[in-house]
This record gives structure tokens, C-alpha cells and sequence, in this order.
């Protein structure tokens, strides 16, 4: 990319014969990994190259090619169902889960193709994080349990002492130490939706990943919670690169240092119209289908 | 602006511009009159009105006198039973007619199906209260010993007083088969239901529907399943660890299907947070799904305890019936609760039949202590208050109200 022009995708027709199916991989139990403390954070680039997916025989994304800069907060933006979710789900691995989803391309982190076949699934999901749309806490957990979650569920032990300090770390990142902190022992349901949130994106914290995808992650919050989201997520961006689809044009503004345009034209799997620096895409786009978005004419 | 009496419901009325002398829209903000009296619920809301009920009550009164005369006047009908057909029969006319008179035809329909509904839940309610009644009638004398509860029948014989013999060896039989049935039907129950829900595909479809139908096996089959493999065919002797698997075909199914209804119902939502995590599928069933669904499925185990408790036909053909009590599961012979009231009742002395009502009862004071228990466990997790938070709402009464 260069300077503050954006880029208008795809070049359209160059790339339809190095296209291989890559059909989607049940999930493997992983053999859980050998004990040892959780890695120290250092921000990863996201790369994905010429994503395409299915579900079925319909395919819904088209040669996706989106390159996510490390410690800096890319937003998806574009109608419903043009394939912003199956995309964010595609970065993690979380695509396969649908039996009937298939995918071709390449989605490289740091450099390293996460479909590898060496690459071991979980580590991939490790790496980067996800939180959804709807907040949701374990409900047989309490705060603190559901904080650790991440530990727990991967199979990584860690000590006492270091357990209380992640704890606190956590949620000092995702805003919510000051809510919580007398009541860590209470079950994670017991708080409201935007708390509820934000135990999710510290309990997504605790694992340190290196990327964190967020969908829609304000859409069932009050502004006040959302509010207090949108800090966390440029104060934890400096650590983490973020990469979050939301429907609301300010909120994009807001948050994104980068901007990506999606479209499926009627009938046709969801592509890229344009991407660059969020303030061009909103001041300055080159095509008039993002113009119109951005400014609500259409969507 | 000119000054105007505040309407409650629209708050200030819109000014009026004077060059135009049309009114200029804007926000109205709520008035109250603080001299009012405070607001008072209005009584007997959702509730049916004095003439609705009078009319209900009145209808069932006439339709009794009506009954009685035609039944035990008219024709040759005496007797209770009849009285009380010809009662329903004759009240949900009166109630249909009563309905015409002030309403149309909606009105009467709805009575009439209100009276044929309400009866027949009163038929139900009253067949199960007079079979608890019934056999606790019978029973009580017998229940009523302790001896009943502490000693076993080796040297007691049928026709000997209450104060002689009891039932421990049934329970403790009872206790034990259940127990291994338990044991073994557990970990299979709910990893048949893990399969179901969280493997799925083909095979996990032909397994439920096996389960499914095996939840309507007859108990008897059950039981010959296990006579003919263990007794007849492998020379096993006749034992309560036979008769434990036999009830363990009975429960297994139960178990299996009520948990994976409860699993099935574990939003998809967590596990997808789970696997996000970095978790394996195996981790995010134990960690996540299995203590999620905690509640429904203790339901669903004692469900299958229920089940197995009481049944008589598999025990009936594995077991044997001892006098004694039986502490070891391979040790031959053993009595259960159900085997003993079966062959109490069949030996015809007036005492062995009273025993026999007093463990029946005993047998429905447990299923009624597990179904109690297995609500309680069914309740959701996050909203029950602690007993001291419920004592303390009971002890300080309408606080809130004023
Ligand atoms: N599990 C699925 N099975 C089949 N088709 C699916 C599935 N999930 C999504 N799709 C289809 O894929 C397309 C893209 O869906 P996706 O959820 O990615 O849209 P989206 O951009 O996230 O929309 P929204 O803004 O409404 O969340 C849609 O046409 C949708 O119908
Ligand atoms: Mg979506």
C-alpha cells in the first residue's frame, strides 16, 4: 500500500486459474501441549491471500486479498451477508466448523500459512483470538474461572501466583477490573451485557494472542458499553492487532486505523470493493459503491 | 408563551406562534400532580368476575342436583360412579346453557372446553392421589415399626405380627443393584449422549433412534435379555449383580436420551467460544458443555434411578428373592423392593399383604424424594437464591412495598 490512496479489488480475472479447493478439515483433538507459562505477547501481521468459501455449492467469498498490519486496528465494513463474518471466521479457523464449508487460499500469520497442513489447528486459534457478537460467558464459571478459561481449556498450567496476576492483567486490559474486582468468585452471567462483553474479550486476552477478531462486538451493547469497548480496543491495539467487522459507520471512524469495503453484488459471492486508510475511505474513496456506503446512501 | 393547565398526558400543550397563529411543534416533558392520590392497582386484574364465577360455581351445583335426581330417582342408577358421569355430563351442559344465555357461541365453547379440560386433569390428579392413598392405607401398620425398617425376614414367617420381620434386606438389595446399574449406566448414558450431540453425523442418528426405541422396551424383555445370556446360557447363578445389569438395560436408554435432550439445549455459542480459545473438542465438552448442562443432567440420572427402582419384571426373573440380607452382588439370591411386594401380595396371608403395602409404600416415598430432589437439580443455576437470601426475603416481609 502506498501512502493514503486505497486500493480497489480485485483485479479482476488474473488469478481464477491458480485458484485451488481446499476442502475444510474436521477439527482434530489436539494432544494437549506440554505445560508451560503463556507466551509473551508480540503483535503479528495477518496476511490473507485470494480467500474464496463455500458453503455447499454456493460460494460466498471471492478472491479475498486483505493484509492486516501488526498493532493496528483493521474494520470490515459492508451490507449484511456480504461474507464480512465468514471472512473474520476464515482468519481463525473457524470456517471449518460448518460441515459443509470449504475454502481456498492462503491466511498467513507473520508469514506462516495457518492452513498449513503441519500447522496444528489449535495453535492457530491460540494466536488469534475471537470475540462474537452476542457476549458469551461461561455460565458454570465464575468471573475469575472464565478469565482463565483460555488456560484451562488449552491445557496450559500456570502457577498461583502468576494465575492472580493474569486475572488482574486481563481484565485491566478489557476495562472491567474496576466492575469485577470484589466479586471475582461471582458466576459470569451475573453481569450485564457490556460487562459480559468485556469478560469476553479478557477472557479472549488471557491466552495472549497476537491477533484478536471482534464480530460485531458492540451491536448488542448500550452506548455507554460501547463506549467503554472502543477504549479497550484502542488501548489493547497497541499489543494486539485487531480486526473487527461492525455496522456502524462512526464506530469504524472511531476505531480503525485501516478500512476494508466488502460487497456481494446480488447473486454473486461477496469481494473487496476497496480498502485503505479508514479516513480516504471516508473522505476520499475511488469507487462510488463505497462513497454511497459510507455516507448511507445505500446497504 | 402564554401559560396553560398542564394535560397529564401530553405535559405542556405547543405554544402558539403569533405571526402565524399556528401551533409550533416541539417535545412535551410529563407533568405530575404531586396532590394526587398515590396510584392503586386495580383489583382483581386477570382475575374472572363475580358473575363469571358465580355463573361456573352455580352451574356445577345445579348439574349435582340435577345428577342426583336423574341417577338416584329417576333411573335405576344408584351408586356413586354413576353420579359422578352423570355430574360431569349434566354440569358441562348447564355450564354451556348458563354461557348461552350472556354470551355467544365463542362463549360457550370456551366453558365447555374449560370443563372437559379441568375434569379430565381432576381424573388424572384423582387416580394418582387415591393409588398413593390406597396403598399407604394398607400399608401404614406395617410402616409404622421400626423393626420394619431395621430387620430383615430370615425367621419371620408370613403370618407373624409387625413387630417381627422388615424390610432392610429389600432396601439394602435395592441400594445395591441400583448402585452398580448406576455406576454402569452413568459414564455410558452420558457418553452415549456426548456421541449424539457433539460427534452427530450418520451413525450418531441410527444411535439415537436405537436409544429412542429402547426407551419403550418392555421391561420384561429386559429381563429375559439378561436371564438367557447370563443365567441360562453363560451358567451364571441367579444374583443381584444379574439383576443389576437387567435394570441397567432399563435405565441405560433413559438416561442416554433425557441427557442428550439436555445437551442439545447447551448454546452452540460456548462451544464456538471454547474452540475460539484454542481448545480441543474433547476439553470443550468437559469443560464447557458437561458443566454447563450440570443441572439437567442430575434430572436426567435420577430420572433413570426412578425408573429403575421400581421395576419389578427384570429383578422378577434374574435375582431370586432372599429372606436374608445380601451384601454381596455375586453372592446369589438377593431381594429388592419391587420382588418383595410381588411376592408378599401373592402369598395371600393378610399379614404378608400388609408388608407388602408397606414397602410399597416405602418404594413411593423414595421415587416421590428423588423426583423432588431431581427438581430442585433441574432449577437454573444462576438465579436460585441461597437459602439464607430466601430466609432473609421471608423474614423481612413487604419491605419493598411502602
Ligand atoms: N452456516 C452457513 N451455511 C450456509 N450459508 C451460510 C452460513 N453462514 C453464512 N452463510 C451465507 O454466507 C453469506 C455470507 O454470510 P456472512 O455471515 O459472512 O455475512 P455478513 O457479512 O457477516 O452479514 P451480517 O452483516 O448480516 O452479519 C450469506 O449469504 C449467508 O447466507
Ligand atoms: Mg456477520
Amino acid at each position: 500500500m502506498t501512502g493514503d490512496r486505497t486500493d480497489v479489488l480485485p483485479s479482476i480475472g488474473d488469478q481464477h486459474a491458480s485458484t485451488t479447493v481446499i476442502p475444510a478439515v474436521p477439527a482434530v483433538p489436539a494432544i494437549p501441549a506440554a505445560p508451560s507459562g503463556p507466551p509473551v505477547p508480540t503483535t503479528a501481521s495477518l496476511e490473507a491471500e485470494r480467500v474464496s468459501a463455500w458453503f455447499g455449492q454456493r460460494k460466498v467469498l471471492d478472491r479475498v486479498s486483505l493484509e492486516m498490519p501488526a498493532g493496528r486496528v483493521t474494520a470490515l465494513i459492508g451490507p449484511s451477508g456480504c461474507g464480512k463474518s465468514t471472512f473474520l471466521r476464515i482468519l481463525n479457523r473457524m470456517h471449518e466448523l460448518v460441515p459443509s464449508a470449504a475454502l481456498a487460499g492462503e491466511v498467513r500469520l507473520d508469514g506462516q500459512d495457518i492452513y498449513a497442513p503441519e500447522r496444528r489447528l489449535t495453535d492457530a486459534r491460540k494466536a488469534i483470538g475471537m470475540v462474537f457478537q452476542k457476549p458469551n460467558p461461561f455460565p458454570a464459571m465464575s468471573i475469575q474461572d472464565n478469565v482463565l478459561a483460555g488456560l484451562r481449556l488449552t491445557g496450559t498450567k500456570i502457577g498461583k501466583g502468576e494465575r492472580e496476576g493474569l486475572v488482574e492483567e486481563s481484565l485491566v486490559r478489557a476495562g472491567l477490573w474496576l466492575e469485577v474486582k470484589d466479586r471475582l468468585k461471582q458466576p459470569g452471567s451475573a453481569l450485564s451485557g457490556g460487562q459480559q462483553q468485556r469478560l469476553c474479550i479478557a477472557r479472549s486476552l488471557a491466552v495472549r494472542p497476537r491477533v484478536l477478531l471482534m464480530d460485531e462486538p458492540c451491536s448488542a451493547l448500550d452506548p455507554t458499553s460501547t463506549r467503554v469497548v472502543e477504549e479497550t480496543i484502542q488501548q489493547i491495539a497497541a499489543d494486539v492487532t485487531i480486526v473487527i467487522v461492525t455496522h456502524n459507520m462512526q464506530q469504524a471512524h472511531r476505531v480503525s486505523h485501516q478500512c476494508a469495503f466488502f460487497l456481494a453484488a446480488h447473486g454473486t459471492p461477496g469481494v473487496i470493493v476497496e480498502h485503505g486508510p479508514t479516513d480516504t475511505i471516508f473522505d476520499n474513496p475511488q469507487d462510488q459503491r463505497t462513497s454511497d456506503y459510507v455516507n448511507g446512501r445505500f446497504g | 408563551m402564554t401559560t396553560m393547565t398542564p394535560s397529564p398526558t401530553t405535559g405542556t400543550p405547543d405554544p402558539i406562534d403569533p405571526a402565524t397563529g399556528t401551533a409550533v411543534p416541539q417535545t412535551h416533558l410529563p407533568a405530575y400532580d404531586d396532590d394526587a392520590p398515590p396510584p392503586l392497582p386495580r383489583p382483581g386484574l386477570g382475575k374472572p368476575s363475580p358473575d363469571e364465577r358465580f355463573a361456573l360455581i352455580g352451574s356445577w351445583v345445579a348439574g349435582a342436583a340435577l345428577a342426583w335426581l336423574l341417577t338416584q330417582r329417576l333411573l335405576p342408577l344408584a351408586g356413586l360412579p354413576w353420579f359422578l358421569i352423570s355430574w360431569f355430563v349434566v354440569g358441562l351442559v348447564v355450564t354451556g346453557v348458563t354461557a348461552g344465555i350472556t354470551g355467544g357461541m365463542t362463549e360457550v365453547k370456551d366453558r365447555v372446553a374449560a370443563g372437559v379440560i379441568t375434569g379430565a386433569a381432576l381424573v388424572t390428579g384423582a387416580a394418582l392421589v387415591s393409588t398413593v392413598v390406597f396403598v399407604t392405607m394398607r400399608g401404614w401398620r406395617a410402616a409404622l415399626n421400626l423393626n420394619f425398617y431395621t430387620s430383615d425376614m430370615s425367621g419371620v414367617g408370613p403370618k407373624d405380627n409387625f413387630d417381627k420381620g422388615g424390610i432392610l434386606h429389600a432396601i439394602t438389595g435395592s441400594g445395591i443393584e441400583l448402585g452398580i446399574a448406576l455406576l454402569i449406566t452413568l459414564p455410558l448414558g452420558i457418553g452415549t449422549a456426548v456421541f449424539m450431540t457433539e460427534v452427530g453425523g450418520k451413525f450418531a442418528t441410527v444411535v439415537r433412534t436405537v436409544v429412542e426405541a429402547m426407551t419403550a422396551l418392555p421391561s420384561i424383555v429386559a429381563g429375559l435379555f439378561i436371564y438367557t445370556v447370563l443365567i441360562v446360557a453363560l451358567g451364571f447363578p441367579r444374583s443381584g449383580l444379574a439383576a443389576s445389569l437387567a435394570i441397567a438395560v432399563m435405565m441405560l436408554p433413559i438416561i442416554a436420551r433425557a441427557a442428550d435432550v439436555v445437551l442439545r439445549v447447551v448454546p452452540g455459542g460456548l462451544r464456538e467460544a471454547s474452540l475460539a480459545l484454542g481448545s480441543s473438542r474433547w476439553r470443550t465438552v468437559w469443560h464447557v458443555v458437561l458443566p454447563t448442562a450440570r443441572p439437567g443432567l442430575a434430572t436426567a440420572v435420577i430420572l433413570g434411578i426412578a425408573r429403575g427402582v421400581g421395576e419389578t419384571s427384570p429383578v422378577l426373573l434374574t435375582s431370586g428373592a432372599a429372606a436374608f440380607t445380601v451384601t454381596g452382588p455375586t453372592d446369589g439370591v438377593m431381594n429388592s423392593l419391587p420382588l418383595f411386594i410381588y411376592t408378599n401380595v401373592r402369598s395371600g396371608e393378610p399379614q404378608a399383604i400388609a408388608r407388602a403395602f408397606g414397602a410399597a409404600t416405602v418404594l413411593l416415598a423414595l421415587v416421590l424424594v428423588l423426583f423432588v430432589v431431581a427438581r430442585l437439580l433441574a432449577r437454573p443455576r444462576g438465579n436460585r437464591p441461597t437459602l439464607r437470601a430466601r430466609l432473609a426475603g421471608a423474614l423481612a416481609p413487604n419491605r419493598a412495598a411502602r
